[in-house]
Protein backbone atom coordinates (compact mmCIF):
# COMPACT_ATOMS: atom_id res chain seq x y z
CA UNK A 1 0.00 0.00 0.00
CA UNK A 2 1.31 3.34 -0.97
CA UNK A 3 1.72 5.31 1.90
CA UNK A 4 1.53 9.20 1.76
CA UNK A 5 2.19 10.45 4.97
CA UNK A 6 6.09 10.31 5.25
CA UNK A 7 5.71 12.36 1.85
CA UNK A 8 3.45 14.89 3.29
CA UNK A 9 6.01 15.31 6.38
CA UNK A 10 8.97 15.76 4.06
CA UNK A 11 7.18 17.98 2.06
CA UNK A 12 5.50 20.32 4.87
CA UNK A 13 8.69 20.69 6.36
CA UNK A 14 11.07 22.04 3.49
CA UNK A 15 7.41 24.06 2.58
CA UNK A 16 7.23 26.02 6.21
CA UNK A 17 11.20 26.20 6.29
CA UNK A 18 11.34 27.91 2.91
CA UNK A 19 8.98 30.63 4.27
CA UNK A 20 10.17 30.93 7.93
CA UNK A 21 14.02 31.27 5.90
CA UNK A 22 12.35 33.89 4.09
CA UNK A 23 10.80 36.14 6.59
CA UNK A 24 13.73 36.13 8.83
CA UNK A 25 16.65 36.21 6.41
CA UNK A 26 15.62 36.52 2.82
CA UNK A 27 13.30 39.07 3.12
CA UNK A 28 15.25 41.74 4.86
CA UNK A 29 18.54 40.83 2.53
CA UNK A 30 16.49 41.53 -0.56
CA UNK A 31 15.29 45.11 0.74
CA UNK A 32 18.73 45.69 1.45
CA UNK A 33 20.19 44.37 -1.47
CA UNK A 34 17.26 46.80 -3.96
CA UNK A 35 17.97 49.46 -1.98
CA UNK A 36 21.57 49.42 -2.31
CA UNK A 37 21.74 48.31 -6.03
CA UNK A 38 19.09 51.48 -6.89
CA UNK A 39 21.21 53.87 -4.79
CA UNK A 40 24.51 52.69 -6.91
CA UNK A 41 24.89 55.97 -8.77
CA UNK A 42 24.25 58.19 -5.85
CA UNK A 43 26.87 55.91 -4.13
CA UNK A 44 29.04 56.29 -6.89
CA UNK A 45 28.77 59.96 -7.87
CA UNK A 46 28.59 61.12 -3.51
CA UNK A 47 30.37 58.44 -2.28
CA UNK A 48 29.71 57.79 1.38
CA UNK A 49 30.86 60.91 3.75
CA UNK A 50 30.06 63.16 1.48
CA UNK A 51 26.31 62.39 1.13
CA UNK A 52 26.47 62.36 5.26
CA UNK A 53 27.85 65.32 5.37
CA UNK A 54 26.57 67.65 2.72
CA UNK A 55 23.89 69.93 3.18
CA UNK A 56 22.56 70.84 -0.14
CA UNK A 57 19.73 69.21 -1.10
CA UNK A 58 19.01 70.72 -4.64
CA UNK A 59 16.91 68.83 -7.67
CA UNK A 60 17.49 71.38 -9.84
CA UNK A 61 21.68 71.00 -9.89
CA UNK A 62 21.44 67.66 -8.78
CA UNK A 63 23.60 68.17 -5.86
CA UNK A 64 22.49 65.93 -3.11
CA UNK A 65 23.56 66.32 0.79
CA UNK A 66 21.73 64.05 3.59
CA UNK A 67 22.74 66.05 6.64
CA UNK A 68 19.49 67.98 6.85
CA UNK A 69 17.46 65.19 6.64
CA UNK A 70 19.29 62.83 9.17
CA UNK A 71 19.65 65.96 11.38
CA UNK A 72 16.32 66.66 11.16
CA UNK A 73 15.41 62.94 11.94
CA UNK A 74 17.65 62.76 14.81
CA UNK A 75 16.57 66.08 16.27
CA UNK A 76 13.02 65.37 16.42
CA UNK A 77 13.76 61.60 17.70
CA UNK A 78 15.58 62.78 20.32
CA UNK A 79 13.10 65.48 21.45
CA UNK A 80 10.57 63.18 21.42
CA UNK A 81 12.07 60.87 23.53
CA UNK A 82 12.80 62.85 26.15
CA UNK A 83 9.44 63.99 26.66
CA UNK A 84 8.38 60.53 26.16
CA UNK A 85 10.65 58.63 28.63
CA UNK A 86 9.26 59.93 32.09
CA UNK A 87 5.55 60.27 31.15
CA UNK A 88 6.05 56.29 29.64
CA UNK A 89 7.47 55.11 33.23
CA UNK A 90 5.08 56.93 35.13
CA UNK A 91 2.36 55.54 33.24
CA UNK A 92 3.79 52.27 33.84
CA UNK A 93 4.19 52.71 37.60
CA UNK A 94 1.13 53.69 37.86
CA UNK A 95 -0.49 50.35 35.90
CA UNK A 96 1.61 48.43 37.59
CA UNK A 97 2.13 49.52 41.17
CA UNK A 98 -0.93 52.07 42.06
CA UNK A 99 -4.08 51.65 40.00
CA UNK A 100 -6.69 49.74 41.89
CA UNK A 101 -7.36 46.41 39.40
CA UNK A 102 -10.48 48.12 37.75
CA UNK A 103 -8.51 51.38 36.86
CA UNK A 104 -5.46 49.01 35.37
CA UNK A 105 -7.57 47.37 32.41
CA UNK A 106 -9.00 50.68 31.54
CA UNK A 107 -5.64 52.40 31.63
CA UNK A 108 -4.57 49.72 29.29
CA UNK A 109 -6.72 49.55 27.30
CA UNK A 110 -6.55 53.21 26.75
CA UNK A 111 -2.92 53.28 26.10
CA UNK A 112 -3.83 50.31 23.85
CA UNK A 113 -6.21 52.36 21.54
CA UNK A 114 -3.49 55.34 21.61
CA UNK A 115 -1.15 53.15 20.16
CA UNK A 116 -3.49 51.45 17.34
CA UNK A 117 -4.60 54.91 16.25
CA UNK A 118 -3.14 55.37 12.69
CA UNK A 119 -0.32 57.26 12.07
CA UNK A 120 -1.94 59.65 9.51
CA UNK A 121 -4.74 60.33 11.77
CA UNK A 122 -2.07 61.79 14.23
CA UNK A 123 -1.03 64.03 11.24
CA UNK A 124 -4.06 65.39 10.19
CA UNK A 125 -5.17 66.08 13.81
CA UNK A 126 -1.87 67.53 14.61
CA UNK A 127 -1.82 69.62 11.27
CA UNK A 128 -5.28 71.05 11.50
CA UNK A 129 -6.11 71.28 15.21
CA UNK A 130 -2.52 71.27 16.97
CA UNK A 131 -0.81 73.60 14.56
CA UNK A 132 -3.34 76.12 15.42
CA UNK A 133 -3.38 75.46 19.52
CA UNK A 134 0.72 76.13 19.28
CA UNK A 135 0.69 78.77 16.63
CA UNK A 136 -1.89 81.29 18.96
CA UNK A 137 -1.62 79.97 22.37
CA UNK A 138 1.72 77.75 23.23
CA UNK A 139 4.75 78.93 21.60
CA UNK A 140 3.78 82.83 21.98
CA UNK A 141 3.57 81.60 25.97
CA UNK A 142 6.91 79.99 25.40
CA UNK A 143 8.21 82.63 23.93
CA UNK A 144 7.48 85.22 26.57
CA UNK A 145 8.35 82.90 29.61
CA UNK A 146 11.62 81.21 27.79
CA UNK A 147 12.28 83.75 25.54
CA UNK A 148 14.81 86.18 28.09
CA UNK A 149 16.76 83.66 29.18
CA UNK A 150 19.88 83.31 27.76
CA UNK A 151 20.75 79.92 25.65
CA UNK A 152 17.06 78.50 26.60
CA UNK A 153 16.01 81.74 24.73
CA UNK A 154 17.30 80.98 21.07
CA UNK A 155 15.56 77.83 20.94
CA UNK A 156 12.53 79.42 21.19
CA UNK A 157 13.15 82.50 19.03
CA UNK A 158 11.60 83.01 15.26
CA UNK A 159 7.84 83.40 14.48
CA UNK A 160 5.75 81.12 15.73
CA UNK A 161 3.80 78.58 12.85
CA UNK A 162 2.76 75.77 14.35
CA UNK A 163 4.63 74.01 11.38
CA UNK A 164 7.53 73.07 13.39
CA UNK A 165 10.63 70.90 15.39
CA UNK A 166 8.37 71.18 18.22
CA UNK A 167 5.18 70.36 17.64
CA UNK A 168 6.04 67.76 15.52
CA UNK A 169 8.50 66.33 18.52
CA UNK A 170 5.28 66.58 20.76
CA UNK A 171 3.00 64.53 18.04
CA UNK A 172 5.83 62.04 17.95
CA UNK A 173 5.92 61.82 21.45
CA UNK A 174 2.04 61.62 21.86
CA UNK A 175 2.26 58.43 19.23
CA UNK A 176 5.92 56.39 21.03
CA UNK A 177 4.48 56.70 24.80
CA UNK A 178 2.21 53.56 23.92
CA UNK A 179 5.21 51.23 23.06
CA UNK A 180 7.90 52.68 25.69
CA UNK A 181 4.81 52.18 28.79
CA UNK A 182 3.98 48.83 27.13
CA UNK A 183 7.88 47.51 27.38
CA UNK A 184 8.35 49.42 30.50
CA UNK A 185 5.08 48.19 31.26
CA UNK A 186 6.02 44.38 30.76
CA UNK A 187 9.68 44.87 32.39
CA UNK A 188 7.81 46.07 35.57
CA UNK A 189 6.12 42.94 36.08
CA UNK A 190 8.90 40.54 35.91
CA UNK A 191 10.62 41.89 38.99
CA UNK A 192 9.75 38.55 41.16
CA UNK A 193 7.10 39.79 43.94
CA UNK A 194 9.83 38.68 46.70
CA UNK A 195 12.47 41.76 45.94
CA UNK A 196 9.87 44.05 46.39
CA UNK A 197 8.39 42.25 49.60
CA UNK A 198 11.56 42.03 51.18
CA UNK A 199 11.95 46.10 50.78
CA UNK A 200 8.55 46.70 52.11
CA UNK A 201 9.48 44.41 55.18
CA UNK A 202 12.57 46.91 55.95
CA UNK A 203 10.05 49.60 55.86
CA UNK A 204 10.91 51.10 52.46
CA UNK A 205 8.03 53.19 51.32
CA UNK A 206 6.40 52.84 47.38
CA UNK A 207 8.42 54.61 45.90
CA UNK A 208 11.99 53.89 47.63
CA UNK A 209 10.67 50.21 46.57
CA UNK A 210 10.29 51.93 42.52
CA UNK A 211 13.52 53.86 42.56
CA UNK A 212 16.05 51.39 44.24
CA UNK A 213 14.42 47.45 43.54
CA UNK A 214 12.33 47.14 40.47
CA UNK A 215 13.79 50.28 38.42
CA UNK A 216 17.89 48.88 38.86
CA UNK A 217 16.55 45.57 38.08
CA UNK A 218 14.81 46.51 34.84
CA UNK A 219 16.94 48.93 34.03
CA UNK A 220 17.79 46.93 30.83
CA UNK A 221 14.06 46.68 30.19
CA UNK A 222 13.74 50.19 30.22
CA UNK A 223 16.28 50.90 28.23
CA UNK A 224 15.26 48.54 25.57
CA UNK A 225 11.87 50.11 25.25
CA UNK A 226 13.86 53.58 24.90
CA UNK A 227 15.51 52.66 22.23
CA UNK A 228 12.52 50.56 20.42
CA UNK A 229 10.64 53.59 20.57
CA UNK A 230 13.53 55.80 19.26
CA UNK A 231 13.26 53.31 16.40
CA UNK A 232 9.79 53.68 15.92
CA UNK A 233 10.01 57.04 16.16
CA UNK A 234 12.44 57.34 13.48
CA UNK A 235 10.67 55.77 10.53
CA UNK A 236 7.60 57.88 11.14
CA UNK A 237 5.99 59.17 8.24
CA UNK A 238 2.92 60.53 7.45
CA UNK A 239 2.72 62.34 11.18
CA UNK A 240 5.84 64.16 10.34
CA UNK A 241 5.10 65.18 6.79
CA UNK A 242 2.54 67.12 7.65
CA UNK A 243 4.07 68.71 10.51
CA UNK A 244 7.25 69.30 9.84
CA UNK A 245 6.77 71.80 6.82
CA UNK A 246 9.44 70.25 4.56
CA UNK A 247 12.34 72.96 4.07
CA UNK A 248 15.63 71.05 4.02
CA UNK A 249 17.64 73.31 6.67
CA UNK A 250 19.27 72.10 9.84
CA UNK A 251 16.65 73.77 12.38
CA UNK A 252 18.77 77.09 14.77
CA UNK A 253 15.37 76.85 17.20
CA UNK A 254 12.36 74.81 18.17
CA UNK A 255 10.16 76.35 15.87
CA UNK A 256 11.81 76.53 12.88
CA UNK A 257 10.67 74.25 9.80
CA UNK A 258 12.79 71.46 8.53
CA UNK A 259 12.36 68.23 7.27
CA UNK A 260 12.88 64.45 8.08
CA UNK A 261 14.53 61.64 6.06
CA UNK A 262 10.76 59.90 6.11
CA UNK A 263 9.10 63.27 5.24
CA UNK A 264 12.03 63.86 2.39
CA UNK A 265 10.96 60.23 0.71
CA UNK A 266 7.24 60.86 1.16
CA UNK A 267 7.02 64.15 -0.54
CA UNK A 268 9.75 63.36 -3.08
CA UNK A 269 9.40 60.21 -4.58
CA UNK A 270 6.74 60.56 -7.09
CA UNK A 271 8.22 63.92 -8.23
CA UNK A 272 11.85 62.51 -8.99
CA UNK A 273 12.43 62.59 -12.83
CA UNK A 274 16.11 62.50 -13.58
CA UNK A 275 17.64 58.94 -12.28
CA UNK A 276 20.49 60.49 -9.86
CA UNK A 277 17.46 62.09 -8.02
CA UNK A 278 15.93 59.08 -7.79
CA UNK A 279 19.07 57.41 -6.77
CA UNK A 280 19.41 59.77 -4.01
CA UNK A 281 16.20 59.08 -2.45
CA UNK A 282 16.61 55.25 -2.48
CA UNK A 283 20.48 56.39 -0.70
CA UNK A 284 18.60 58.03 1.87
CA UNK A 285 16.11 54.88 2.39
CA UNK A 286 18.70 52.95 3.03
CA UNK A 287 20.35 55.25 5.54
CA UNK A 288 17.14 54.83 7.47
CA UNK A 289 17.08 51.12 6.97
CA UNK A 290 20.68 50.54 8.52
CA UNK A 291 19.87 52.85 11.20
CA UNK A 292 16.83 51.63 12.43
CA UNK A 293 17.75 48.37 11.92
CA UNK A 294 20.91 48.66 14.49
CA UNK A 295 18.85 50.44 16.15
CA UNK A 296 16.17 48.13 17.02
CA UNK A 297 18.34 45.17 17.21
CA UNK A 298 20.13 46.72 19.88
CA UNK A 299 16.60 47.24 21.55
CA UNK A 300 16.02 43.36 20.90
CA UNK A 301 19.80 41.99 22.58
CA UNK A 302 18.86 44.46 25.37
CA UNK A 303 15.05 42.94 26.62
CA UNK A 304 16.40 39.82 25.48
CA UNK A 305 19.21 40.08 28.39
CA UNK A 306 16.58 41.11 30.76
CA UNK A 307 14.16 38.25 29.97
CA UNK A 308 17.24 35.55 30.04
CA UNK A 309 18.14 37.24 34.00
CA UNK A 310 14.53 36.54 34.64
CA UNK A 311 14.73 32.79 33.50
CA UNK A 312 17.53 31.80 35.27
CA UNK B 1 14.80 64.93 63.06
CA UNK B 2 14.35 61.53 62.62
CA UNK B 3 10.79 62.44 62.34
CA UNK B 4 11.31 64.97 59.72
CA UNK B 5 13.33 62.59 57.75
CA UNK B 6 10.28 60.31 58.11
CA UNK B 7 8.44 62.96 57.10
CA UNK B 8 10.36 63.91 53.96
CA UNK B 9 10.28 60.31 52.22
CA UNK B 10 6.27 60.12 52.99
CA UNK B 11 6.30 63.31 51.26
CA UNK B 12 8.48 62.20 48.42
CA UNK B 13 6.85 59.38 48.24
CA UNK B 14 3.29 60.90 47.46
CA UNK B 15 4.64 63.30 45.04
CA UNK B 16 6.39 60.85 43.18
CA UNK B 17 3.37 58.44 43.04
CA UNK B 18 0.73 61.95 42.25
CA UNK B 19 3.05 62.66 38.95
CA UNK B 20 2.42 58.94 37.95
CA UNK B 21 -0.85 59.34 38.30
CA UNK B 22 -0.49 62.69 36.13
CA UNK B 23 1.37 61.13 33.71
CA UNK B 24 -1.13 58.67 33.21
CA UNK B 25 -3.82 61.69 33.04
CA UNK B 26 -1.35 62.84 30.86
CA UNK B 27 -1.76 60.03 28.17
CA UNK B 28 -5.31 60.00 28.71
CA UNK B 29 -5.95 63.42 27.89
CA UNK B 30 -4.53 63.40 24.17
CA UNK B 31 -6.13 59.75 23.44
CA UNK B 32 -9.68 61.83 24.20
CA UNK B 33 -8.92 64.60 22.62
CA UNK B 34 -8.03 63.22 19.17
CA UNK B 35 -10.82 60.49 19.45
CA UNK B 36 -13.04 63.86 20.53
CA UNK B 37 -12.14 65.63 17.69
CA UNK B 38 -12.49 63.06 15.51
CA UNK B 39 -16.04 62.11 16.71
CA UNK B 40 -17.04 65.52 16.51
CA UNK B 41 -16.04 66.52 13.07
CA UNK B 42 -16.64 62.90 11.65
CA UNK B 43 -20.49 62.76 12.69
CA UNK B 44 -20.48 66.10 11.64
CA UNK B 45 -19.73 65.61 8.32
CA UNK B 46 -21.13 62.00 7.58
CA UNK B 47 -22.91 61.65 4.67
CA UNK B 48 -24.71 59.30 2.19
CA UNK B 49 -22.66 61.13 -0.58
CA UNK B 50 -19.25 59.81 0.62
CA UNK B 51 -20.12 56.31 0.57
CA UNK B 52 -21.86 56.30 -2.88
CA UNK B 53 -20.20 59.15 -5.20
CA UNK B 54 -16.99 59.66 -6.45
CA UNK B 55 -14.43 62.29 -6.03
CA UNK B 56 -15.83 66.23 -7.08
CA UNK B 57 -13.71 68.11 -8.64
CA UNK B 58 -11.44 70.35 -6.92
CA UNK B 59 -12.65 73.60 -5.10
CA UNK B 60 -16.57 72.61 -5.69
CA UNK B 61 -18.85 71.10 -2.69
CA UNK B 62 -19.93 67.93 -4.41
CA UNK B 63 -18.39 64.68 -4.80
CA UNK B 64 -17.46 61.19 -2.18
CA UNK B 65 -15.03 59.30 -1.52
CA UNK B 66 -16.47 56.02 -2.64
CA UNK B 67 -13.34 55.31 -5.17
CA UNK B 68 -11.27 55.28 -1.93
CA UNK B 69 -13.20 53.11 -0.13
CA UNK B 70 -13.52 50.70 -3.14
CA UNK B 71 -9.65 50.64 -3.48
CA UNK B 72 -8.67 50.93 0.38
CA UNK B 73 -10.99 47.53 0.49
CA UNK B 74 -9.48 46.09 -2.37
CA UNK B 75 -5.58 46.93 -1.63
CA UNK B 76 -6.26 45.55 2.34
CA UNK B 77 -8.04 42.39 0.98
CA UNK B 78 -5.37 41.83 -1.40
CA UNK B 79 -2.63 42.12 0.84
CA UNK B 80 -4.00 40.14 3.34
CA UNK B 81 -4.51 37.23 0.73
CA UNK B 82 -1.26 37.37 0.54
CA UNK B 83 0.26 38.60 3.93
CA UNK B 84 -1.47 35.75 6.20
CA UNK B 85 -0.39 32.42 4.66
CA UNK B 86 3.35 33.49 4.97
CA UNK B 87 3.23 34.65 8.22
CA UNK B 88 1.51 31.85 9.62
CA UNK B 89 3.94 28.87 7.88
CA UNK B 90 6.86 31.16 8.98
CA UNK B 91 5.40 31.30 12.61
CA UNK B 92 4.49 27.89 11.99
CA UNK B 93 8.05 26.39 11.39
CA UNK B 94 9.42 28.99 14.08
CA UNK B 95 7.25 27.30 17.12
CA UNK B 96 7.22 23.76 15.92
CA UNK B 97 10.06 22.76 14.32
CA UNK B 98 13.18 25.58 15.19
CA UNK B 99 12.66 25.89 18.45
CA UNK B 100 15.95 24.35 19.32
CA UNK B 101 17.83 25.91 16.46
CA UNK B 102 20.17 28.54 17.19
CA UNK B 103 19.77 29.88 13.82
CA UNK B 104 16.10 29.69 13.43
CA UNK B 105 16.29 31.55 17.50
CA UNK B 106 17.88 34.20 15.18
CA UNK B 107 15.93 34.51 12.62
CA UNK B 108 12.89 34.89 14.79
CA UNK B 109 14.59 37.68 16.67
CA UNK B 110 15.20 39.16 12.86
CA UNK B 111 11.71 38.83 12.26
CA UNK B 112 10.70 40.50 14.98
CA UNK B 113 12.98 43.73 14.28
CA UNK B 114 11.33 43.98 10.75
CA UNK B 115 7.76 44.26 12.90
CA UNK B 116 9.60 47.90 13.87
CA UNK B 117 10.94 48.79 9.61
CA UNK B 118 9.81 51.63 9.12
CA UNK B 119 7.01 50.86 6.79
CA UNK B 120 8.10 53.63 4.09
CA UNK B 121 10.56 51.91 2.98
CA UNK B 122 8.24 48.84 1.95
CA UNK B 123 7.00 51.08 -0.37
CA UNK B 124 10.54 52.64 -1.66
CA UNK B 125 11.35 48.63 -2.25
CA UNK B 126 8.13 47.94 -4.00
CA UNK B 127 8.49 50.86 -5.96
CA UNK B 128 11.85 49.37 -7.13
CA UNK B 129 10.35 46.01 -7.19
CA UNK B 130 6.99 46.74 -9.45
CA UNK B 131 6.91 50.25 -10.14
CA UNK B 132 9.82 51.40 -12.00
CA UNK B 133 9.86 48.22 -14.81
CA UNK B 134 5.84 48.51 -15.34
CA UNK B 135 6.48 52.29 -15.77
CA UNK B 136 3.42 53.64 -14.01
CA UNK B 137 2.45 53.26 -10.14
CA UNK B 138 0.01 49.76 -9.49
CA UNK B 139 -1.97 48.53 -6.98
CA UNK B 140 -0.53 45.32 -6.67
CA UNK B 141 2.76 47.41 -5.75
CA UNK B 142 0.77 48.61 -2.71
CA UNK B 143 -1.54 45.54 -1.48
CA UNK B 144 2.64 43.62 -1.82
CA UNK B 145 4.12 46.16 -0.12
CA UNK B 146 1.30 45.92 3.15
CA UNK B 147 1.37 42.46 2.82
CA UNK B 148 5.25 42.56 3.70
CA UNK B 149 4.58 44.83 6.30
CA UNK B 150 1.95 42.07 7.27
CA UNK B 151 4.13 39.10 7.08
CA UNK B 152 6.33 40.09 10.66
CA UNK B 153 3.77 40.48 12.52
CA UNK B 154 1.43 37.65 11.58
CA UNK B 155 4.35 35.73 12.18
CA UNK B 156 5.59 37.25 15.58
CA UNK B 157 1.93 36.22 17.23
CA UNK B 158 1.65 33.18 15.53
CA UNK B 159 4.78 31.61 17.04
CA UNK B 160 4.13 33.28 20.19
CA UNK B 161 0.32 31.63 20.43
CA UNK B 162 1.61 28.19 18.99
CA UNK B 163 4.46 27.57 22.08
CA UNK B 164 1.29 28.78 24.54
CA UNK B 165 -0.05 25.24 23.85
CA UNK B 166 1.51 22.67 26.08
CA UNK B 167 4.07 20.56 24.72
CA UNK B 168 2.20 17.37 26.93
CA UNK B 169 -0.83 17.37 24.21
CA UNK B 170 1.67 17.29 21.48
CA UNK B 171 3.65 14.07 23.59
CA UNK B 172 0.46 12.57 23.91
CA UNK B 173 -0.10 12.66 19.62
CA UNK B 174 3.23 11.28 19.14
CA UNK B 175 2.45 9.02 21.19
CA UNK B 176 -0.55 7.80 19.17
CA UNK B 177 2.25 7.47 16.32
CA UNK B 178 1.03 10.75 14.80
CA UNK B 179 3.12 12.37 12.05
CA UNK B 180 4.22 15.83 12.84
CA UNK B 181 2.34 17.42 10.42
CA UNK B 182 -0.33 16.11 11.57
CA UNK B 183 0.02 16.87 14.71
CA UNK B 184 0.96 20.73 13.26
CA UNK B 185 -2.60 19.93 12.03
CA UNK B 186 -4.94 18.94 14.22
CA UNK B 187 -3.15 19.30 17.64
CA UNK B 188 -1.30 22.25 17.15
CA UNK B 189 -3.61 25.05 15.06
CA UNK B 190 -6.42 24.07 16.50
CA UNK B 191 -5.76 24.51 20.04
CA UNK B 192 -4.18 28.03 18.99
CA UNK B 193 -6.78 28.79 16.58
CA UNK B 194 -8.24 31.94 18.34
CA UNK B 195 -4.78 32.97 19.08
CA UNK B 196 -4.00 32.54 15.60
CA UNK B 197 -7.24 34.93 14.34
CA UNK B 198 -6.09 37.48 17.11
CA UNK B 199 -2.96 37.97 15.50
CA UNK B 200 -4.15 38.23 11.93
CA UNK B 201 -7.04 41.05 13.26
CA UNK B 202 -3.86 42.73 14.60
CA UNK B 203 -2.10 42.56 11.18
CA UNK B 204 -4.95 43.47 9.16
CA UNK B 205 -5.24 46.78 12.01
CA UNK B 206 -1.93 47.41 11.26
CA UNK B 207 -2.11 47.48 7.63
CA UNK B 208 -5.17 49.16 7.37
CA UNK B 209 -4.03 52.30 8.86
CA UNK B 210 -0.33 52.62 6.70
CA UNK B 211 -0.51 55.33 4.28
CA UNK B 212 3.26 55.90 3.57
CA UNK B 213 4.05 52.67 1.64
CA UNK B 214 1.04 53.34 -0.56
CA UNK B 215 2.04 57.09 -1.52
CA UNK B 216 4.09 56.00 -3.97
CA UNK B 217 2.98 52.12 -4.92
CA UNK B 218 -0.82 52.54 -5.43
CA UNK B 219 -0.81 56.16 -5.42
CA UNK B 220 -4.09 57.60 -5.68
CA UNK B 221 -6.91 58.58 -8.69
CA UNK B 222 -10.19 60.04 -8.42
CA UNK B 223 -12.39 57.47 -10.12
CA UNK B 224 -13.79 54.06 -9.60
CA UNK B 225 -11.10 51.90 -10.48
CA UNK B 226 -11.06 47.71 -10.00
CA UNK B 227 -7.43 46.89 -12.04
CA UNK B 228 -4.69 46.56 -9.80
CA UNK B 229 -2.45 47.24 -12.50
CA UNK B 230 -2.78 50.90 -12.46
CA UNK B 231 -2.95 53.76 -9.81
CA UNK B 232 -6.03 53.08 -7.07
CA UNK B 233 -7.26 55.55 -4.57
CA UNK B 234 -6.64 54.28 -1.13
CA UNK B 235 -8.61 56.29 1.97
CA UNK B 236 -5.24 56.76 3.97
CA UNK B 237 -3.57 58.93 0.88
CA UNK B 238 -6.59 60.84 0.18
CA UNK B 239 -6.57 61.56 3.48
CA UNK B 240 -3.44 62.64 3.19
CA UNK B 241 -3.96 64.65 -0.04
CA UNK B 242 -7.20 66.00 1.10
CA UNK B 243 -6.08 67.28 4.26
CA UNK B 244 -3.28 69.22 2.39
CA UNK B 245 -5.15 70.84 -0.06
CA UNK B 246 -6.55 74.44 0.55
CA UNK B 247 -10.90 73.33 0.26
CA UNK B 248 -12.85 73.33 3.15
CA UNK B 249 -15.19 70.46 1.36
CA UNK B 250 -12.10 68.41 0.83
CA UNK B 251 -11.02 68.78 4.68
CA UNK B 252 -14.43 67.95 5.91
CA UNK B 253 -14.86 64.67 3.95
CA UNK B 254 -11.28 63.75 5.24
CA UNK B 255 -12.67 64.44 8.61
CA UNK B 256 -15.48 61.92 7.80
CA UNK B 257 -13.27 59.47 6.20
CA UNK B 258 -10.81 59.77 8.89
CA UNK B 259 -13.65 58.61 11.34
CA UNK B 260 -14.46 55.39 9.50
CA UNK B 261 -11.03 54.18 9.36
CA UNK B 262 -10.27 54.83 12.97
CA UNK B 263 -13.15 53.32 13.96
CA UNK B 264 -12.78 50.44 11.96
CA UNK B 265 -9.07 50.13 13.41
CA UNK B 266 -10.16 50.64 16.88
CA UNK B 267 -12.86 47.72 16.99
CA UNK B 268 -10.62 45.42 15.09
CA UNK B 269 -8.11 46.00 17.98
CA UNK B 270 -10.42 46.31 20.43
CA UNK B 271 -12.43 42.93 19.32
CA UNK B 272 -8.44 41.24 19.33
CA UNK B 273 -7.81 42.38 22.77
CA UNK B 274 -11.14 40.80 23.66
CA UNK B 275 -10.11 37.50 21.94
CA UNK B 276 -6.53 37.24 23.81
CA UNK B 277 -8.92 37.84 27.30
CA UNK B 278 -11.09 34.98 26.21
CA UNK B 279 -8.61 32.97 24.92
CA UNK B 280 -6.99 32.95 28.53
CA UNK B 281 -10.48 32.15 29.89
CA UNK B 282 -11.20 29.21 28.42
CA UNK B 283 -7.40 28.03 28.55
CA UNK B 284 -7.58 28.39 32.64
CA UNK B 285 -10.77 26.51 32.66
CA UNK B 286 -9.58 23.67 30.77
Amino acid sequence: MFQKSPYIETFTRYFLGFWAVFTGFIFPLIIFLILFYESRLAIQKFGFLQFLTSTSWDPVRESFGALPMIAGTLISTFIAIIIAAPISIGIAIFITELAPSWLKGFVITCVELLAAIPSIIYGMWGFLILAEVMRNKVEPFLQTVLGPIPLIGKLFSGVPTGVDVLTTSLVLSIMIIPFMASVVKDAFNLVPSVMKESAYGLGATKWEVIKDVVIPYTASGIAGGLILSTGRALGETMAVAFLAGNVPQIPKSLLEPFTTITVALANQFTEADTPLYLSSLFYLSLILFIISFIILILAKLMVLRLEKRWKK
Amino acid sequence: MEKIRQLKRKFLNKLMLFLSLLAALYGLFWLFWILGVLCFNGFKYLSIELFTQDAGPPGLNIGGLRHAFVGHLIITILSTIIGIPIGLFAGIYYAEYGRNSKFFYVLKNITDVMVSTPSIIMGAVMYALLVIPLKHFNALAGALALAMLMVPVICVTTYEMLILVPFTLREAAYALGAYKWQIIKDIVLRSAKVGILTGIILGVARISGETAPLLFTAFSNNYLSFDIFKPMASLTVTIFNYTMSPYEYWHNQAWAASFCLTFFILILSLIAKFLIHYGNIFKNKR
